[in-house]
């Protein structure tokens, strides 16, 4: 034990796990300040959310099995899809990205106790929670939910053209889910600055715990303005100001750029989190190190800068942004997002490949996000854009995406559950519904991608000129139904191997801290710590004699 | 220990992959010399105006790019994952963390691919934004959910809601420029076959100029949410002969259709002054 070091790390062995009195079972969950129960808490309301999202999204694509179908009147339909973008968007992709995985992971990958500000952590979490709950309440007024599309672009979102409550719960829903959002960016910042442990510098830390780091920079720079923009369309809906209208002299367009300014980066606020669960599981389940490690961190760092003057490239068709400027610099943003993609790659040339379910859902996030990447570089070119925007090509631009996030999370859960849980979960379920997501995504993206060169618009309920959609519509439906099963196969999942595979403490060959503590860690992480002289404490304590190599020659370990 | 046994295997390994790497740049390069001039559609419609072709050209060799990198990138994928997986649970790979001449390599290429796209985009948007000198005008005004089409200096007025689908007439290979509107709420004013969408906001005055390569009846819808009959927010556009759109136009100088142009301009902007553009109706283009 001679690698065990630095005694003022080492918090349970003065007092004991045993010792630690508090509260248990409900009253536990309701009071705790640990971020990983509020990481579990946060896990089990983004997934419960996941699959409401997932229940719209396949009532929509029920709708459009036939070109006049009656299944929902266009006034529901404007409302599920609406609820579906939302739902998806501001209550389970960013939440399970910035609050289930690194609210768990973090703290624990860099060596803390726990976060910086427990307590705000946990006002995170039922700030979030409420949100939630407001904006699905929505539904039970009698206005109905929301119906303006998850942009809610002024003016149809102001009190003439959308007068009901519904509207109201949507923008409360998304401030009180937009303060927890800014609270957690706070939190992961100074976390991740001020709570490393002795040895773990910058560039020592896991490429998932810095990609939240700049996901937690992004987070305070983009989520007040859109903070702002929601006060701005409140008070326009109820004070009487007119900021978005034009009849009182304000200007409609100005929401799309705050909203935009907003959006853009939050893409990333979104995409960077799974980003870094890919690193972290491709390398480990190759046996090799993160290829490129201080590129992955520059190109990271790249994406995030570029992903702040991009924002108008959602607005090419207005007509009244500079078309030049934003199609260069979203263009470029392909070169890091490059740069990560060979990484990839190149974390599996010459390695181990193990397909565990893990490994073969990031395999799958790096395949769906190649299609989404490529077909995001044709609407970097305005022209390009004119005759796309606004069609179903742009609907599967953006699902190739956040479908592709979607494998990516059931990797991390894959990956981590057992961490979080200390079981393991089944792999031949988990590989079916692997396949089942897979295959169903591309089944479902596909022919949308067809359907918007046809000329098919998004956010259409019926489309009785144009029967010759109908084929393609229900090839995209069929696509849903196998992601349904897929998201079933994982609930079952859970039930079946409900504590059934006891996992240990380090059941992949981890590279990271996360693995050397026990599985679930102890109430501060960790009885000890080993020296952390890489990136890759755990493996380098496993494997001595197995150091990274610098630039590809054999060398004493050293490793700068 | 392993790794000093490594270096002599991969001699043979590295010439095999250069010989495989060069097979897979000759064969998108291959493929192209096979189509000749003609590219595939790529899933898209030419276009049927003299700009929307240009924006075709532009998405078929944006989607040559694409078939040849992204198929590039997705074999090295597969190759990567299916070549080296496991071979036992005891064997650790060399540890290799940098190599950075293929770092550097996958950073520059993926930049001279930009800026070539770049350069392409930039002129084809030059086209395609270019308001030329244009003999017809046409004012589009949509609004909750409908369209109307007028014509500044005659009386020829089209107004109609939802799957009524308005007709917008206009005379084949003459530059048609459109001041477009809205009254209410945003929407996508979005014609399939001419390549080409824009918005009609409150407040702001887009304006474009086309020129439609043939006859015939075209379909267009908007493209932007705009509330509960999005989904039916129908128009067309008709394209004729010049002489045919001649009588077309001179078959509103009737008292009744005189009358009927009055009575709906008088009565749009009085509901629509305030939110009309801000610049004057007879535009550049204008006769």
């Amino acid at each position: 034990m001679t690698d065990v070091l630095d005694p003022t790390h080492v918090h349970e062995e003065d007092h004991g796990h045993e010792e630690h009195h508090g509260p248990t079972g409900i009253l536990k969950w309701m009071t705790t300040t640990d971020h990983k129960v509020i990481g579990m808490s946060y896990t089990i309301t983004a997934v419960m959310m996941l699959v409401i999202g997932g229940l719209f999204a396949e009532i929509i694509r029920a709708q459009l099995t036939s070109p006049n179908s009656g299944l929902v009147s266009l006034a529901q339909y404007n409302e599920l899809f609406t609820m579906h973008g939302s739902v998806m968007i501001y209550l389970f992709a960013g939440p399970f990205a910035f609050g289930a995985l690194a609210n768990f992971l973090v703290p624990i990958q860099i060596g803390a106790p726990d976060m910086a500000f427990p307590r705000l952590n946990a006002l995170s979490y039922w700030l979030y929670l409420t949100g939630c709950l407001t904006m699905l309440s929505g539904f039970f007024t009698s206005g109905g939910a929301a119906n303006f599309g998850w942009v809610g672009y002024a003016p149809l979102s102001n009190s003439m053209n959308s007068p009901g409550a519904g509207a109201d719960l949507w923008i409360g829903a998304l401030l009180l889910t937009g303060f927890s959002a800014i609270f957690t960016g706070v939190n992961l910042t100074a976390t991740i600055f001020y709570l490393r442990a002795p040895g773990m510098t910058m560039f020592r830390m896991p490429i998932f715990t810095w990609n939240m780091l700049v996901t937690g920079i992004l987070i305070l720079l983009a989520f007040p303005v859109l903070t702002a923009g929601l006060i701005m369309l409140y008070c326009d809906r109820h004070f009487g100001t007119h900021i978005f209208s034009v009849a009182g002299g304000g200007v409609p367009v100005l929401w799309q750029h705050i909203f935009w300014f907003w959006g853009h980066p939050e893409v990333y606020i979104l995409a960077l989190p799974f980003f870094g669960m890919v690193s972290e599981i491709i390398p480990v389940f190759s046996k090799k190190p993160t290829f490129g490690y201080k590129g992955m961190i520059f190109a990271t760092l790249t994406i995030a800068a570029l992903s702040l003057g991009v924002w108008a490239h959602h607005m090419f068709t207005t007509g009244v942004v500079l078309l030049p400027f934003f199609s260069a610099m979203s263009l470029l943003i392909a070169v890091p997002t490059g740069i990560k993609m060979f990484n990839w790659i190149g974390s599996m040339w010459r390695g181990q490949v193990w397909f565990s379910t893990a490994m073969l859902m990031a395999i799958g996030f790096v395949i769906t996000f190649l299609i989404g990447g490529i077909t995001g570089i044709y609407l970097a070119s305005p022209p390009l854009d004119f005759f796309t925007h606004d069609t179903y090509f742009i609907v599967a631009h953006f699902h190739s995406v956040v479908m592709a996030l979607v494998l990516g999370a059931m990797g991390g859960l894959y990956y981590w559950g057992p961490k979080m849980t200390g079981y393991l979960l089944n792999e031949k379920i988990g590989k079916s519904q692997f396949w089942f997501l897979f295959i169903g995504t591309q089944v479902f993206t596909f022919p949308q991608y067809l359907l918007g060169l046809r000329g098919m618009p998004r956010r259409m309920a019926v489309y009785p000129h144009d029967p010759q959609w109908q084929f393609l519509n229900q090839l995209s439906t069929l696509g849903a139904v196998l992601i349904g099963i897929s998201t079933i196969l994982f609930v079952v999942n859970v039930a079946v191997s409900w504590k059934k595979y006891p996992a240990g403490d380090n059941p992949w060959d981890g590279h990271t801290l996360e693995w050397f503590t026990t599985s679930p860690p102890p109430h501060h992480n960790f009885y000890r710590l080993p020296k952390i002289r890489s990136e890759r404490p755990t493996w380098d304590y496993n494997h001595p004699e197995h150091k990274a190599l610098a630039h590809g020659h054999n060398n004493d370990g050293v490793n700068a | 220990m392993e790794s000093t046994a490594l270096p002599p295997q991969d001699a043979p390994i590295r010439k095999r992959r250069t010989r495989r790497l060069r097979l897979i740049a000759a064969l998108p390069i291959a493929a192209l010399t096979l189509a000749g001039c003609t590219l595939p559609k790529f899933g898209a419609v030419a276009g049927d105006t003299t700009t929307s072709q240009s924006v075709f050209h532009l998405w078929q060799w944006f989607s040559v790019l694409a078939a040849i990198i992204g198929g590039f990138t997705f074999a090295l994928i597969l190759w990567a994952a299916f070549r080296y997986r496991r071979t036992s649970d005891d064997v650790i790979p060399r540890q290799v963390q940098y190599h950075l001449p293929a770092e550097v390599l996958y950073t520059i290429i993926p930049i001279l691919v930009i800026i070539g796209l770049f350069a392409a985009t930039l002129v084809v948007e030059n086209k395609v934004v270019a308001n030329p000198k244009a003999p017809v005008t046409v004012d589009v005004l949509a609004f909750q959910w409908g369209w109307k089409f007028t014509y500044p200096g005659s009386y020829a007025l089209v107004y109609g809601q939802t799957t009524q689908s308005p007709e917008m007439v206009i005379p084949a290979g003459e530059n048609v420029h459109i001041n477009l509107r809205s009254s209410d709420v945003i929407h996508g004013f979005y014609v399939h076959d001419f390549n080409f969408s824009r918005f009609a906001q409150p407040g702001i005055l887009n304006e474009f100029t086309f020129n439609a390569t043939k006859t015939g009846t075209f379909f267009g819808q908007c493209t932007q949410l705009c509330g509960l009959y999005h989904s039916l927010m129908f128009f067309r556009v008709k394209v004729v002969t010049p002489a045919a759109y001649q009588v077309w136009l001179k078959s509103f100088n009737t008292p009744a259709g005189i009358a009927a142009y009055n009575a709906a301009t008088n009565a749009s902007s009085q509901q629509t002054s305030s939110h009309v553009g801000t610049k004057p109706t007879s535009s550049s283009g204008a006769n």
